[in-house]
This record gives C-alpha cells, sequence and structure tokens, in this order.
C-alpha cells in the first residue's frame, strides 16, 4: 500500500490472481503434514497433552475431577504448550521478480508468493502468528490472516527490491525471498537491525534456470526488468563464464550476510517444484537453536 | 542484344545497376546487424564486464560479400543472360528453304519443323517469299516462291520421305533458275548427290545449312549365320554414344504384333557398325516380321523380314529305309543334302509329324497311304501345306492314280513308265526343256548336264498342260502341280536321288526346291536370281517406319527389284517396303547391305547451324534461383551472427515440412487407432458435448478394462469429414440441435462404415419425452441425419435381443434417464422360436446402428481420477443406475465385438444333444 491512486487496480488485479494463489498455496502447504511442529511438552496451550496425577504443590483448580472421580487418585489435566511465534514474510514484489526465462514457466515472483503463503498457511495452521514486513500486515494468529497477507503481497515499482525491517518482531522469526540480485547494502542494513533485535530466519533465493545458465549469444542488449541499467554486448556467449563468476560470488555474498546474522539461507530455483522450497523453509522455522 | 563471349543479354542497360554495388557496398558495411533486445535482471551482474577482442560493430567482410553477390545475381537475372544466343541476320531476297526429306529427317523431325516454322516467321517479319522443297522429292516445275503465312499453313503436309535423294535432286538443282537464298535443312547423311546439289544452290545466292547433329542410326536386313539371327547396325559418324536396343517384333500367337526378343546394341569407339546376334527358337523366329531399333522413329531403325528369314519346317518321308549304310542311294540323301542348311527338318511317320504343322511334307516314293493318312494329309493340304512327292519304282510299280485322278497326286500317271538311254534301250538319256512363261521356273538357267533316264509318265488328260511347269526337252512333263485347297501338290516324276537323272545333282535342284518356297535362301537374291519373276508391292514403309498398305503402286520387275536389293538404292519408284510374289516375299529395306553411313561434311565456307550444337538457353531462372538460395543462406548467417540460429532454424524447417504432415498426421491416426481398440465418439462442434462423450467413452473404457477381456485404449473424436472411419468398430454419435450435416462424402464413409460391419450409437440426450418423434430438437435432428443413411427397419429392442445377454444379462438400457425404449435392427419376419429354445434364432451379425436418448456418456463419464463426472439419480438407487447403464456399454461393446457369438451360445445343449445321438 506504498501508493494509494492505482490502489483500485492494484486490488483488481491482485484479485484475479489470488483465488488461484491461495488455492495453489493451499494445495502446496496440504502435502506437508502437520504434527512435528508440536512443542512435544506441557505448558500454556488449548490442546489437552496429559493427565497425570496430583502433585503437591498443583493448585486445586487444575484438579481434573471428571477423570479423579474414576479413580481413587486426583489427577492433573495437562495442556501442550504452545508458545505463538511471530513469522514476518518479506516477499520481494520488484520487476526483476517479473522475469521469466521460458513461456513454460512462471516468473519468479509467483513462485515467491506461493511459498510464501503456503508457508503462511501452515505456519497459521500450527497456531502462529504471521504478517508481512513493512508494518501494514503486522503478524496475527487465525484463518482471516491468510486473506491479509495475499492481499499485502503486492508488486512494486522498482527494478530490484530491498527488505523492509519495519515490523519485525523481536526475538521472531523472518523469511525473506527475492533474487537478491540488485544492491545488496539494504539487505546487509535490515539484517544487521534483525540480528540487533534478536530475529533470526531464513533467506531464499528465487532465480529462474536462465539466470543460472546465461543461455545466450550473439550481439545482445540487456536490460532490466524496469529498463533502468542496460548493458550492451556483442558477443553474449563470451560474457557467459564471467557471469556465471559473478552470480556465484554474489550467492556467496548473501550466504555470509546470513551467516553473520545468524540467518539460514537457501537458493531456490523456479525450473524445480515448490515442494522442496516450502518443506526446507517449514523446517528452517522449526528449528530452534 | 549485347553478346560477351557465350553469354547475351536481352536488356543490357539494366547492367549498369552494377555500378551501384559500391554504393551499396558501403550501406550495408555501416549498418550492422540489429542487436536482440532482451529483458534480463542478470544484467546487474553484467554490469562492467567488457566484450574480450574489441570488434567493431560492423558488418562482417563475407556476409557483405554474400549479400553483394545476391544483389550482383539478381542485377544479372533481370538483366536477361541468355547462353550461346542465336544471332539473326537479317537477309533479303527470296527464301528456299530446302530439306533432304529422306528417312533420316523422321527421327527429328518436329525439331526440323519447328526450325522451318522459325525461318518462315522471320521471313515473314521481313517480308520475303519463300518456297519449300524436298530434295528426296523435287517438286516438278519451277519453284514457286511465295508470302510466308502461306507456306506456313501447307508446312504440316510436308513430310519426309522413305528414301534418299538420288542423282534427279541433281538435276532438278541445275534446272532451278534466279537468285535466291537457301536454308538447307539437312538430314546430317553424307551421299554423292550433295556436292551437286550445293554447287547448283550456291550458284543461286549464300546457302545455310542446318543440321540437329543427332546421330543417325540404322539396320541392315537381317541374316541367317550358324543358326542364329544376325543383323547389322551401322551409324552415321563414331563419336555420339549411340546405345540402345533392337527388338524383334512379330505376331504372337493370338495374332497382337508385339515384342518377340530384344538384344542390346553397343557401338565400340570409333566404329561405325556392330552386329547384333539373335538366338531364336524356330517357332519365334518364323514369327518376327521386323526388327527396330528402340526409341528411333525412322524408316532406316526398321528391317523388314522376309522369306531369307524364315526356316520352313520340312518332313522328309520315304518308302524305303531298308537298305542300310548305302546312303548316296537313300532316297531322301540329296533332298537332306539341299535343305538341311535352309530349313528344319522333321523325321517321323506321316501321322508324327503332321502334328506338326510342317510347310512341306516330302514323300520320296512313297506310294500307298492308309485311308486315315490319306484323309490328314488332304485336310493339312486343303489348309495351305505343300506335299512334294518324287517318283520312283515303289510309285511306278504300284497301280496308284491309274484310273482315276488321286486327289494326292497332280496326275494320273501311266502303267510302267519309261527308260531312255539306259543299257538295254535305245535313245539317249533326255534333257530339260527351257522353263516355259508361267512356270515358277521361268527363267532359271537350265544347265546342259541335267540329263533323265527314267521316268513315270503322266496320262495325257486334257489338264495336263496347265498342270505342267516343266519338261523334258521331247516334251513330256517332268514336274507337274495341281492346287489343292490352299495348297499343292507338286510331282517330280524323277526320283529324288541320282537313280532315274542327274537333277538332284545339279545347282538347278536347289533353285527349283527355292522356288517352289520349299528351302528358302540364305543370302540376298541378286538381279539374276530374279530373272523373269514380277513383284508386287504388299507392305510399304513410311519414313517413320511404319507399315502402310503398298496396294496403289505398279509391279515391279524381279531383275529391278535385285539390282536394288544390291545397291539399296530406293526411289519414289521403288520405295522399302514388303514386296510378295505369290507365296514369295522380299524386303526392300532402306539401308542395303554396302550403304555405309557416314556423316554429312560441309565446306568451311557454308555456315552450319545445329540444335544440339548450341542451344539458346535463358540463364534468368537459374540466375534468380541462386540468388534466392544465397538469400537464405544470408538469412541463416544474419541469425547466426545475432545469436537466434537456433530458432530460425527450426522456423525454416517447420516452414519446408509444411508439405508433408498431412500424410503423417493420417498414419499417425491410422497406428493410434489400430494398435488398440479404440471407442471413437463423432465430434459435434459443441465444446461441452465433446468433452463429455470423450470422457463418457473414457469411463466405458475403464470398466471394460476392469470387467472383460476388451482393454481398450484411450478414445478418439473422429471428424467425419476428415478422418478414416473404418479403423473404429464403435461409434457414439450424441446429437445435438445444431449441429452441422456431414457432407455426401462423409456420408458415403458413413454408409461404407455401416455396411463393412461398424455400429453407431445415436444419442439424443433428451430421454426421449414423447416417444419417437419430432418432439425436441434433437430428435428433429436424428431424423435429418439418418436420412441418407442405409439404416434397415428397426424395432425396439425385444426381449430376446442377443444384446440383453452378451454379457450382463440385461432387460433394461439406462443412461442418465431411465426406461425409455433403444431401438436397433429389425429381426428378419421369418424369425421364429425353436421348439425349447428360450431365444429366437435371430438374425446374422451385428446390428449397425442403435438410437437412444438416455445420455450415456454422461453416466459413463469419469474424471482424471475416475471419478464419475455427473451424478445420476439419487443415492443408491442413482448408483444402481449408473451400474447398470455401464453394464449396458459392456454389453453393447462385447455385442459389436463378438456380433451374435452369445446368440449361438444358446444352442450348445441343442447341438450336443444332436451330437450325442
Amino acid at each position: 500500500m506504498t501508493t494509494l491512486p492505482p490502489l483500485r487496480g492494484l486490488a483488481e488485479t491482485l484479485g484475479a490472481t489470488l483465488p488461484p494463489l491461495l488455492a495453489q498455496a493451499q494445495h502446496l502447504a496440504a502435502t506437508i503434514i502437520l504434527g512435528e511442529h508440536g512443542r512435544r511438552q506441557s505448558g500454556m496451550g488449548d490442546a489437552f497433552w496429559q493427565f497425570r496425577p496430583a502433585m503437591a504443590g498443583d493448585s486445586l483448580r487444575r484438579i481434573d475431577w471428571r477423570r479423579s472421580a474414576r479413580g481413587d487418585v486426583p489427577y492433573v489435566r495437562e495442556t501442550e504448550w504452545q508458545a505463538a511465534q511471530s513469522v514476518v514474510l518479506w516477499v520481494d514484489g520488484a520487476r526483476s521478480m517479473g522475469f521469466s526465462g521460458a513461456k513454460a514457466r512462471p516468473p519468479k515472483s509467483d513462485r515467491a508468493r506461493l511459498i510464501a503463503m503456503a508457508l503462511a498457511i501452515l505456519l497459521l495452521r500450527g497456531g502462529e502468528r504471521v504478517g508481512l514486513s513493512g508494518g501494514d500486515v503486522p503478524p496475527r494468529s487465525g484463518r482471516a490472516q491468510i486473506d491479509r497477507i495475499a492481499e499485502g503481497l503486492l508488486d512494486e515499482a522498482a527494478d530490484y527490491g530491498a527488505p523492509r525491517p519495519e515490523g519485525l518482531v523481536p526475538h521472531g522469526r523472518a523469511v525473506f525471498l527475492s533474487d537478491f540480485l540488485g544492491d545488496l547494502a539494504p539487505l546487509e542494513i535490515a539484517l544487521g537491525r534483525a540480528a540487533d533485535s534478536g530475529v533470526t530466519g531464513a533467506l531464499v533465493q528465487v532465480l529462474d534456470p536462465a539466470e543460472e545458465e546465461f543461455p545466450f549469444d550473439g550481439r545482445t542488449i540487456f536490460e532490466s526488468m524496469g529498463g533502468s541499467l542496460r548493458h550492451e554486448t556483442l558477443r553474449a556467449g563470451e560474457l557467459r563464464q564471467r557471469y556465471l563468476d559473478r552470480l556465484a560470488e554474489r550467492k556467496e555474498q548473501v550466504q555470509a550476510l546470513a551467516r553473520v546474522a545468524g540467518w539460514q539461507y537457501d537458493c531456490h530455483h523456479t525450473g524445480q517444484g515448490a515442494q522442496a522450497a516450502l518443506l526446507w523453509l517449514y523446517r528452517a522455522m522449526e528449528r530452534r537453536r | 542484344m549485347w553478346v560477351i563471349g557465350p553469354i547475351g543479354f536481352t536488356a543490357p542497360l539494366i547492367l549498369w545497376a552494377l555500378a551501384a554495388l559500391p554504393v551499396l557496398w558501403w550501406l550495408l558495411r555501416a549498418v550492422p546487424p540489429a542487436p536482440v533486445r532482451r529483458r534480463f535482471p542478470g544484467v546487474a551482474l553484467l554490469l562492467g564486464l567488457r566484450d574480450d577482442d574489441a570488434e567493431t560493430d560492423r558488418t562482417p567482410w563475407w556476409l557483405l560479400l554474400l549479400r553483394m553477390a545476391a544483389m550482383a545475381g539478381l542485377i544479372l537475372a533481370f538483366a536477361g543472360p541468355v547462353l550461346n544466343p542465336v544471332q539473326r541476320q537479317p537477309g533479303s531476297g527470296p527464301l528456299l528453304v530446302l530439306l533432304d526429306g529422306s528417312w533420316a529427317d523422321a527421327r527429328d523431325w518436329p525439331r526440323r519443323a519447328e526450325r522451318i516454322a522459325a525461318a518462315l516467321e522471320d521471313a515473314g517479319r521481313q517480308g520475303r517469299p519463300v518456297a519449300v522443297g524436298l530434295l528426296a522429292d523435287p517438286p516438278a516445275g519451277p519453284l514457286a516462291f511465295q508470302a510466308a503465312a502461306e507456306v506456313r499453313q501447307r508446312l504440316p503436309s510436308v513430310t519426309p520421305t522413305a528414301w534418299e535423294p538420288g542423282a534427279a535432286a541433281v538435276t532438278w538443282a541445275q534446272g532451278l533458275t534466279g537468285g535466291f537464298e537457301t536454308l538447307w535443312i539437312s538430314d546430317g547423311l553424307d551421299r554423292p548427290s550433295r556436292a551437286g546439289v550445293l554447287a547448283a544452290l550456291e550458284s543461286r545466292g549464300p546457302v545455310r545449312v542446318f543440321e540437329t547433329g543427332r546421330p543417325v542410326l540404322g539396320l541392315t536386313a537381317p541374316a541367317h549365320q550358324d543358326g542364329t539371327l544376325q543383323i547389322t547396325a551401322r551409324r552415321a559418324g563414331a563419336g555420339a554414344l549411340a546405345d540402345t536396343n533392337v527388338l524383334a517384333i512379330g505376331p504372337d500367337p493370338s495374332g497382337t504384333e508385339r515384342e518377340l526378343a530384344r538384344a542390346p546394341v553397343s557401338f565400340a569407339a570409333g566404329d561405325t557398325e556392330t552386329t547384333v546376334t539373335f538366338d531364336l527358337p524356330p517357332e519365334i523366329r518364323n514369327r518376327v516380321t521386323r526388327f527396330e531399333l528402340e526409341g528411333i522413329r525412322s524408316a532406316g531403325a526398321v528391317a523388314l523380314a522376309d522369306d531369307s528369314l524364315r526356316r520352313r519346317k520340312v518332313a522328309l518321308l520315304s518308302g524305303r529305309e531298308d537298305r542300310e549304310g548305302l546312303q548316296l542311294l537313300s532316297p531322301t540323301h540329296y533332298l537332306r543334302q539341299a535343305l538341311a542348311p535352309v530349313a528344319d527338318l522333321i523325321d517321323g511317320t506321316l501321322t508324327d509329324v503332321l502334328l506338326a504343322s510342317p510347310d512341306v511334307v516330302v514323300l520320296a516314293d512313297v506310294a500307298r497311304l492308309t485311308v486315315d493318312e490319306e484323309e490328314r494329309v488332304a485336310d493339312w493340304l486343303a489348309k495351305g501345306g505343300l506335299l512334294l512327292r518324287f517318283a520312283g519304282p515303289r510309285l511306278a510299280a504300284s497301280d496308284l492314280g491309274r484310273a482315276e485322278d488321286d486327289p494326292l497326286l497332280p496326275v494320273r500317271l501311266r502303267e510302267g513308265g519309261r527308260t531312255v538311254g539306259g543299257a538295254m534301250s535305245w535313245g539317249e538319256p533326255r534333257r530339260l526343256a527351257p522353263f516355259a512363261e508361267g512356270s515358277p521356273f521361268f527363267g532359271l538357267p537350265v544347265p546342259e548336264e541335267v540329263t533323265v533316264k527314267a521316268q513315270v509318265l503322266a496320262q495325257p488328260d486334257p489338264d495336263l498342260g496347265e498342270r505342267t511347269i516343266a519338261t523334258l526337252a521331247d516334251g513330256t512333263p517332268l514336274v507337274t502341280r495341281k492346287p489343292v485347297g490352299e495348297g499343292q501338290v507338286v510331282l517330280f516324276h524323277v526320283t529324288a536321288n541320282a537313280e532315274w537323272s542327274s537333277l538332284p545333282l545339279s545347282g538347278l535342284f536347289v533353285q527349283m526346291l527355292e522356288r517352289l518356297a520349299v528351302s528358302a535362301r540364305t543370302a540376298q537374291p541378286g538381279a539374276a536370281d530374279l530373272d523373269g519373276t514380277v513383284w508386287q508391292a504388299a507392305q510399304l514403309l513410311d519414313a517413320f517406319g511404319r507399315l502402310g498398305d503398298g496396294g496403289r503402286l505398279a509391279a515391279v520387275e524381279g531383275a529391278t527389284l535385285g539390282a536394288a536389293l544390291q545397291t539399296g538404292e530406293t526411289s519414289p519408284r521403288l520405295p522399302p517396303g514388303l514386296y510378295a510374289d505369290g507365296d514369295r516375299r522380299i524386303a526392300l529395306n532402306v539401308i542395303g547391305p554396302d550403304r555405309l553411313l557416314g556423316p554429312s561434311v560441309w565446306p568451311a565456307r557454308i555456315p552450319v547451324e545445329g540444335i544440339a550444337l548450341a542451344h539458346e538457353r535463358s540463364l534468368k531462372g537459374a540466375l534468380l534461383a541462386a540468388a534466392l538460395l544465397v538469400l537464405m543462406a544470408d538469412i541463416l548467417a544474419t541469425l547466426a551472427l545475432t545469436g537466434r540460429l537456433r530458432r530460425g532454424v527450426v522456423a525454416m524447417l517447420a516452414v519446408l515440412m509444411l508439405a508433408a504432415p498431412q500424410a503423417r498426421a493420417d498414419d499417425a491416426l491410422a497406428l493410434r487407432a489400430t494398435v488398440d481398440v479404440v471407442l471413437a465418439h463423432v465430434i459435434t462442434g459443441d465444446a461441452r458435448i465433446d468433452q463429455v462423450a470423450q470422457a463418457g467413452l473414457k469411463g466405458l473404457g475403464d470398466i471394460l478394462y476392469g470387467r472383460t477381456t476388451i482393454e481398450p485404449a484411450e478414445p478418439m473424436g473422429v471428424n467425419l469429414e476428415t478422418d478414416e472411419l473404418a479403423f473404429f468398430p464403435f461409434l457414439y454419435w450424441p446429437v445435438t440441435a445444431d449441429q452441422p450435416m456431414p457432407s455426401p462424402a462423409a456420408y458415403r464413409k458413413l454408409n461404407q462404415y455401416l455396411r463393412s460391419g461398424g455400429m453407431i450409437l445415436f444419442d439424443t440426450r433428451d430421454a426421449d419425452v414423447a416417444g419417437y418423434g419430432s418432439a425436441t430438437p434433437e430428435g428433429r435432428k436424428l431424423q435429418m441425419l439418418a436420412a441418407p443413411l442405409d439404416i434397415p427397419p428397426l424395432e425396439p429392442v425385444p426381449a430376446d435381443h442377443v444384446l440383453t445377454r452378451t454379457f450382463y444379462l440385461l432387460q433394461d438400457f439406462p443412461g442418465r434417464h431411465v426406461g425409455r425404449p433403444v431401438w436397433v435392427e429389425a429381426a428378419p419376419p421369418d424369425a421364429e422360436q425353436a421348439e425349447g429354445m428360450p431365444f429366437r434364432n435371430l438374425n446374422d451379425g451385428v446390428t449397425p446402428v442403435v438410437i437412444g436418448g438416455n445420455d450415456w456418456a454422461s453416466a459413463w463419464a469419469v474424471d482424471d481420477r475416475g471419478v464419475p463426472m455427473f451424478p445420476v439419480g439419487r443415492g443408491f438407487a442413482g448408483e444402481r443406475q449408473r451400474e447398470y447403464a455401464w453394464r449396458f456399454g459392456v454389453n453393447l461393446i462385447m455385442h459389436v465385438l463378438t456380433g451374435n457369438y452369445k446368440s449361438d451360445q444358446v444352442h450348445v445343449p441343442a447341438l450336443l444333444e444332436r451330437l450325442g445321438q
């Protein structure tokens, strides 16, 4: 919701794509079997965990009389500990994410949103609070949050996206999905601030196979998706090796940034299925240090 | 026209455009190939990378060269280049177009005629009077020069002749007056008259010569050599390759003319003559009427066969075979000697040899034949046989033909015969008298040494004179002849050996046999051989080697013909062809034994033009095509430069392949439809209906796969107009109100399909709300659709129809709708229920149509996961209805594939019972 005037148009275009996105995300989320996310210990929560004999020090109010009446020993009903985490997602909506190397492949942004939505659905189902960075959609729990997140995933006009550290919940979790091909300085700042406030999380670099292979040849003018950058070459084929070197270096840098901040890093290609990335992310969220 | 070397340009001014090529060079050089624009997020990583070698962004030189070549090719092409241009020089004054007009002209006649037409056209444009003349058939009177257009009209009537110009041509040329230019269309053969004619023409004006330059080939008369037929092919000039075949042509047993044998002709380099050998069985050899060079239409390429080729079948029989070892005394020894080289001899009993249908039967001193033999010989004689009898002691001693005329003897014989000049008689042996006119032997010289010592004598009957064809000096008949039916009987009143006369020892004996057409000569007859005979043209050759009727020509003296045979000279008075004298045939061929073919030689001052030597040929098409190819290469090169080669090549291949895919698609369809059983539905054009039909057949296929041994492949939609129906055993045809009517061609296919055992299930899908009629749009449409179809009378499915029990026992055929009657082909009216049988003995075969409105496809339809697509009925009853719908489908497909097999099954108990008895 950065700009107000095209709000309606944006909303409508988004609305057009939302149902399929949501449906896809639901499908994707359905493939992950829930249950491993439970805390596996008694604590504050709604779900029943176990009955245990009452011990000295247990408050009288906690005794489950219905269970105790069946025996001679009073029992206490324990619930499973549920500690709601706050997870903040940032999905790069910049124009560079709109790239697709082949007609059959969806653009990177579609894949990034799909993964983000599916993750959000999974987390919300697990009782966590999920929101978007930037403060527009603060972390909340509940099914309605899915729609709010879906609506909050917007395109941006910039060529390359920069993460917005606002809205990160201290000691919470964060997930950044982007191609990380633009300037890395904003990412560095954002990660620094996140580390400062104890936020851990994961970086997912979404790349198109064409960006990994650089299958170009001949005289070519390369332009960024928004047209702000251009580079002309007579023999694109000869640039391939140097490009690949630079790409590897870029991945290295991103990974280094993540490591410094205590985050995890994964590179996902749109040529592969989304499930692997989702599974990795889900585990990354579960992991505790 | 502007000419450089062998190339001329019809529009040379366009060549100035070549001057613009350097400008083009400069322009093309300045414009590099356009870059590709790509949106690519990774550009951020590319910034700052430089190309390794700083190549100028100009077009590379080889691409420039390619384009310049294409442009130059285009310019040259439009300038109208012509290879070997013909320079037409304007002439003036009258023009004589003179043809040799011989058989050698015939082969290239169309091209010569074209050249004449072109000359006439030129002359017409220049307003020159023209005359056309044939040297072989010189026009009488002075040359009549006329306007070219008029001469042109008469051109089709100018045809070559079968003979060659002779001395008459020179005389004619010398008699020409006035000045004119001559275009001499030469046949390319050297001949003595040419120089004289040329000199005469040159005295009248300039002479140009036109020759085609193709080799002239010819065949000479065939001849026997060591039991094989040899025929000599000649050619003019040793240079050009002229390999072809010689065909032996003649009537086959049914009388149709056809090729009987063929042999290749190949000239060794430098040779002008080669010999071809045919080794043919006598049956075939005697059928050959002519030899031809394959593929050459010319009288010279035809050699007619005559008597010299035929070897007659002669049966030799004698009455005395008991004196073994005394060969010289054998009655047939001299006959054998005379005939063996020139005829095929048959030995055996008379009955046997008659079965071989000989041309001649020789009876040497055979007196008595059985009645049966006599009848057979008489039959054979009546059909054209020649019975040649020799006298001898037995004949003289028998009383054959004493009292009455014997059918197998030409004259009646007197008892005993006579002996003259023997040891016990007075007088000397008699000599032969010269042959009288009218005798077949007329003209043969009578040698002095031939004497007759003994003979049988003829009764002096009234017709003895006309039956006598040779006499002794004292007038007694020596040889008599009598026609019997189409054949004849000839009697030599002496023996066939040297016992009674020295005739068999002389050359005259052989000649007499020849004249009687008993034997045939091996060499060409000379003037002396034919002296005293008169020959009538039976068939004549025209210049193109076709045989025509020879009726109008006056008869020819044998001597003249003999001379012509030797020299090979033919003329309008004596054209080549087949000449006949009685039974004998002589072929006068175009090329005599002494005629050697040689190419014509012209003095250097005479300009000779030819067709084959330098053919005018436009290079425009070739150059344009080459330029186009270069431009194509340029496209590829440009694509390669800009890195878009792969896509470009794919596109080009796609364009190239456009021609092929139809057939491939057909094959693919056929393959897909025939590898497995494929259920098919008719494509109605309504996407929804078609989809349901497809899903329905898929559901039915799954059920069949699961429950029966039918394992259908994925169902297919069938376009009635374009697809072949024969592959599909079953068509489901959902009827929609607005589907287009099939074309007449499609109806033909459908009827063919129904007749050849296909089945169509029509489904109006309207639950048939008003019974059969036109209550619903679909019902009306069905009536329209089915009207042109070849559908038999229908009836609602009877309770004992085989459809009710092919797999499941059913009495109801629900789909999504229930309980409406389903219509099938009516049972024959005479179908009756046999005693003790549960069912009638119904018709064979499969009902070609099943018509209903229960919307079966919807009931059958399943989606991709195999789950039913549409609800049927309510709850459990609905599922039961769907199950019955599936069962109906199973029964239907079983019925299609197994016919009335189940109907026959019910008779098994009865059959077994009968077998037991």
